[in-house]
């Protein structure tokens, strides 16, 4: 079976791809995140593609909503999406938008807007808590998203009510759409941020799939703190001459830069 | 009418295992039954609306039944955004209840009060919108709410509106209720305005005008048939609202005249003015100072059957 790491190769090429014949922008976004999304999906998330809405299913939610090709592969994998569909991205009438749409399977929330998916996953862990149910809700956010109010509202709820079965990752990449988030707005420090809000914290390297999985291990109904993991990340991360340069944040790879992609990922 | 809420949420609750109630820091000792019953199943969210909504959307789609419920501007235009993204955009089952609409906190200041929340959120697909006109509509529009599992916005006055109904009418949301017949004149009574197009009704009445009354508490969707109906039969048709008339329920029975065809000559929108107020007074003050009183609408009524060129000379 393949493993996470030749997985989130393989969908790194595929969202190449897919922005390249789009046309659609945050390339960069969709790869710096994509080995937190290949651990989840490959190692993590209980789900069942043939019965998406089982009740017990883990939950994810992509708050950072314009890095939805790395879903998009991720859920075609899976098996929620046909590889017709997934073709289809972008294309008119097709259901898979730049954002993720609440109409498709295996989306758990409809983003694109920062700083919803934390209150939703709220929500949706503060419901397995009153049904004393055993599933974990996981949230994706980006660094430029801890702009939004609604994700510091969140995390005083979070930690109020004791969510231990709700697990949020920041994608750290450092930067936003123009400019450092460090700079922009005074993001530092962000690990003593989420844990001064009551939150367990993790700070981790956000491409070591090991590091990933023990960061989420021990997220539980059973806990009685909610956690983060501070995931450090690079912006455009395996592809050489995208990596920390956010030009890539709104640029679409040509075809030749396509097969560049490619040949650097491994994957032909 | 929140008084009225509070009790019918702890009713419900009991049949509804699945409800779920977030209040947004208000509201003290108002729950206590509820929580004292469900203490699993009442949440404060304190003073963030917007998360407050994101919660409710991400209980729905995990098979709750949440009710969100604070102080009218700040539970609609506040988070207006998490109600058309996170609710509307999925469909999903979240009653959304705003108390002290309108100008039932007129004295609070314009940070209280509430001229557009009808106009904003019946723009947002999916949405139902619904203004009880007094405590029985309150509690039967909850019932509703719940059985139809849509997006609903719920808008109430504060406490103390006066008892309408007598005993309880068959209330579906989207179906207005005929309160009183009568044959020139139609007046819709929006929420807690019933009770002044009562008076009016009445006080036409002195002057040999017979004023039919209706609560049209469902803006959205409309109940296009008691529309198509007064227009047909009345003179004029009136809609009253506490509310701007930019938007407003007024502006609803307007786009649908257009679309319909019918004669607008016959509309007469009462409503708030296109500025916010800045004196201090209760909601009797305030009516009184933007025109929303019986005395003035009976006699507007009456000055325009008088008019030469009406569409019924």
């Amino acid at each position: 079976m393949i493993n996470s790491t030749q997985l989130a190769a393989r969908f790194r090429a595929r969202v190449v791809e897919m922005s390249h014949a789009a046309g659609t922008a945050h390339l960069a976004s969709s790869l710096s995140c994509m080995d937190i999304v290949a651990v989840l999906y490959h190692s993590v998330l209980r789900l069942d593609p043939l019965n998406p809405g089982w009740k017990d299913r883990d939950r994810f939610i992509l708050s950072k909503g314009h890095a939805a090709t790395a879903l998009y592969a991720a859920l075609a994998w899976k098996g929620f999406l046909t590889e017709e569909q997934l073709e289809s991205y972008g294309r008119a009438g097709s259901l898979l938008e730049e954002h993720p749409s609440p109409k498709l399977e295996g989306v758990e929330a409809a983003t694109g807007s920062l700083g919803h998916g934390l209150p939703c996953g709220c929500g949706i862990a503060l419901a397995g808590h009153i049904k004393k149910e055993q599933y974990r809700t996981f949230v994706l956010m980006s660094d430029g998203e801890c702009n939004e109010g609604s994700v510091w509202e969140a995390s005083m709820f979070a930690a109020a009510n004791r969510l231990g079965a709700l697990c949020a990752f920041v994608d750290f990449n450092k930067w936003q759409a123009t400019g450092r988030s460090r700079e922009v707005l005074a993001l530092d420090p962000l690990v003593d941020k989420f844990r001064a809000f009551g939150w367990e914290v993790h700070e981790i390297d956000g491409h070591d799939h090991q590091q990933i999985l023990q960061s989420v291990q021990d997220v539980s109904p059973s806990r009685q703190k909610p956690t983060m993991v501070v995931a450090h990340t690079v912006k455009g991360k395996g592809v050489s001459f995208m990596e920390d340069d956010n030009n890539w944040h709104y640029r679409i790879p040509t075809a030749e830069e396509v097969q560049l992609a490619k040949a650097e990922l491994g994957v032909l | 009418m929140r008084n009225v809420f509070a009790k019918t949420v702890t009713e419900l609750s009991d049949i509804y295992p699945e409800l779920v109630m977030l209040a947004g820091d208000i509201g003290n000792r108002l729950f206590d039954s509820y929580k004292a019953r469900h203490p699993d199943r009442f949440y404060n969210c304190g003073v963030a609306e917007a998360n407050m909504t994101g919660v409710a959307s991400g209980l729905a789609a995990s098979g709750m039944r949440p009710i969100t419920y604070t102080i009218t501007p700040f539970n609609t235009v506040r988070c207006l955004e998490q109600i058309r993204l996170d609710i509307c955009y999925p469909d999903l089952p979240v009653i959304v209840v705003g108390t002290g609409s309108g100008l039932s906190y007129a004295g609070l200041g314009a940070t209280h009060h509430s001229m557009e929340d009808i106009a904003i959120l019946r723009t947002l697909p999916n949405m139902h919108i619904v203004c009880p006109a007094d405590p029985v509509e309150v509690r039967l529009a909850l019932h509703d709410a719940l059985r139809l599992g849509r997006p609903t916005y719920i808008r109430l006055g504060k406490k103390g509106e006066p008892v309408i109904h007598s005993s309880d009418p068959d209330f579906r949301i989207g179906r207005g209720i005929t309160i009183r017949n009568g044959s020139d004149v139609a007046i819709l009574g929006v929420g807690n305005m019933l009770a002044t197009a009562l008076q009016s009704a009445e006080q036409l009445n002195h002057h040999g005008v017979s004023a039919m009354v209706a609560s049209l508490h469902t803006i959205k969707p409309l109940d296009e048939e008691l529309l198509a109906g007064i227009f047909s039969l009345h003179k004029l048709v009136i809609v009253l609202e506490e509310h701007s008339l930019i938007g407003g329920a007024g502006s609803a029975v307007l786009e649908w005249g257009s679309l319909n065809r019918v004669d607008l000559r016959k509309l007469i929108c009462f409503g708030g003015p296109d500025r916010f107020l800045y004196a201090c007074g209760e909601q009797r003050e305030a009516r009184a100072s933007v025109g929303l009183t019986s005395e003035n609408i009976s006699q507007q009524i009456l000055s325009r059957l008088q008019e030469p060129d009406a569409p019924w000379s």
